[in-house]
């Protein structure tokens, strides 16, 4: 598998390559890459891709895995439809 | 970074960013901007991302008409070998009492008066613009063809890699900690990787702006107010055009990505607080289902908060301190900031570098909240 075909981001189709652009030209974390490429912001909300970008920055910067900096995780965890949300609302009157 | 720098730029959000632009192509290139994470992480990058023409404001409506001409060629303009993916597909402004719908004749009155090209629509021409509008209880709306929205991330970095191009520099994850003064001017400031000395100061760090300026003396009346916001999953095009609210205070819109973007004002005390809540997220379909329900089936993937700037009068402040000449605040954009900075960063670096321009500066000034001379915006979300 070439670079070019390697998708990283399985969600917004983005490529290892891109993602290896976007460090080369000097993006140092992944909130940086996300708010360029959209890597992160599609249905899964980053839980593929966030590791796979930790990893390449990790290498490129040479930190440890655990020193690259993680972009905040927001609500909600798995995708919910807005007509449930919004009958929640109805029903429960919240302020 | 340098021992010192001729303007020094904190923030780098579109404001910081685009008036490093705009200065540097004045030939003011001796330029540091600051900014404590990376670029657009702050207001910027959460904002709604709306450019619109169409406000009850003389001055909001000329500084969002005369940016709008801007970001129509923003990656020319600056250079940029991206996509700033403006989006000119309308605003629907729908009006739910009496009183809103008479507002609305004013504010077209105030839009024709400038060549803004916007209209009044009646309900079935609402319909036909935003197919799947629910109009019950609407009284009518107002049309805009060449409002619309951008991507505010890629409109930073344009402005950003035009003004490095031309010899600023950037220090991200660089916090400003304090200002230096001496002899009633500026003389530079502190951050968390250093002294900088500065000949100019500019303040673009939105909420957190009157805390800096009161560093050195300045009253600036803006508060933080927070704001959520949510997105859905793409789907096919189902509407071109925003639908806002100022009654029911909300605003909905499809990106070109196909997702929806989507906010409702809040009813909550002035707070720093950046937290998204389950409340919000619940409230917000609710209201929006209502308008569009077409929208019901739409799973939503992500929300999150942000801060408005809010001035009094809903209009920008752009001030230079009295006991310390050359520090600068841009601020209390009360959540219309993304799409005024073009124009409001072409009118100081006019202002800094001696050239005419067709608005007046002290227009702007803090001084106004003294002197009663308001710039009143009655149509904000």
């Amino acid at each position: 598998m070439s670079e070019t075909s390697t998708m990283l981001c399985r969600c917004e189709d983005i490529t290892l390559e891109q993602i290896q652009d976007c460090i080369a030209a000097g993006f140092r974390t992944i909130d940086e890459i996300k708010r360029v490429t959209r890597a992160g912001m599609g249905p899964c909300q980053g839980r593929t891709c966030r590791l796979l970008i930790a990893q390449e920055l990790s290498g490129h910067y040479g930190i440890p895995m655990e020193e690259v900096l993680m972009p905040t995780f927001r609500p909600p965890v798995k995708p919910i439809p807005m007509g449930v949300l919004a009958d929640a609302y109805q029903e429960g009157g919240h302020e | 970074m340098k021992k010192g720098y001729e303007v020094v730029i904190i923030g780098g959000g579109i404001m910081g960013c685009a008036a490093a632009f705009e200065l540097a192509k004045r030939g003011v290139v001796d330029i540091l901007i600051i900014e404590k994470g990376c670029l657009s992480s702050g207001a910027t990058g959460r904002c709604g991302a709306g450019i619109r023409q169409q406000w009850g404001a003389e001055l909001n409506a000329r500084l969002a008409m005369e940016s709008t001409h801007i970001f129509e060629h923003l990656e020319e303009y600056t250079g940029y070998s991206g996509d700033c993916g403006l989006y000119q597909g309308g605003y629907l402004l729908v009006a739910y009492t009496e009183k809103e719908w008479a507002q609305f004749q004013k504010n077209l009155e105030v839009q024709h008066r400038l060549g803004i090209d916007s209209r009044a629509v009646d309900l079935q021409e609402a319909q036909e613009i935003v197919p799947h509008l629910n109009t019950n209880g609407m009284y009518g709306a107002t049309y805009c063809g060449k409002d619309g929205h951008a991507n505010p991330f890629h409109c930073t970095l344009a402005y950003a890699l035009g003004a490095q191009k031309m010899g600023a520099e950037i220090a991200a994850y660089t916090t400003a900690t304090s200002l230096r003064a001496s002899g009633g001017r500026i003389t530079g400031v502190e951050t968390d990787q250093g002294f900088v000395e500065a000949g100019i100061v500019l303040n673009c760090t939105n909420t957190k702006a009157p805390e800096l300026a009161a560093l050195v003396g300045e009253d600036i009346p803006v508060y933080a107010e927070r704001h959520q916001a949510l997105v859905t999953e793409p789907v096919a095009p189902l509407m071109d055009c925003m639908v806002m609210s100022f009654q029911r205070s909300f605003y909905v819109q499809q990106t070109p990505h196909g997702s929806f973007v989507m906010g409702i004002g809040p009813q909550e005390e002035p707070s720093h607080n950046s937290h998204s809540t389950w409340q919000y997220l619940e409230k917000n379909c609710a209201v929006i289902c209502e308008t569009l329900p077409v929208l019901r089936q739409l799973r939503v993937v992500r929300q999150w908060a942000g801060q408005y700037d809010l001035s009094p009068d809903r209009n920008p402040i752009i001030d230079e301190a009295k006991n310390a000449r050359g520090f600068y605040s841009l601020c209390g954009f009360s959540g219309h900031g993304f799409m005024v900075a073009p124009r409001v960063a072409i009118l100081l670096a006019n202002h800094l570098t001696g050239r005419e321009d067709s608005l007046d500066i002290r227009r702007f000034s803090a001084e106004r909240y003294k002197t009663g001379k308001l710039l009143l915006e009655p149509s904000v979300v």
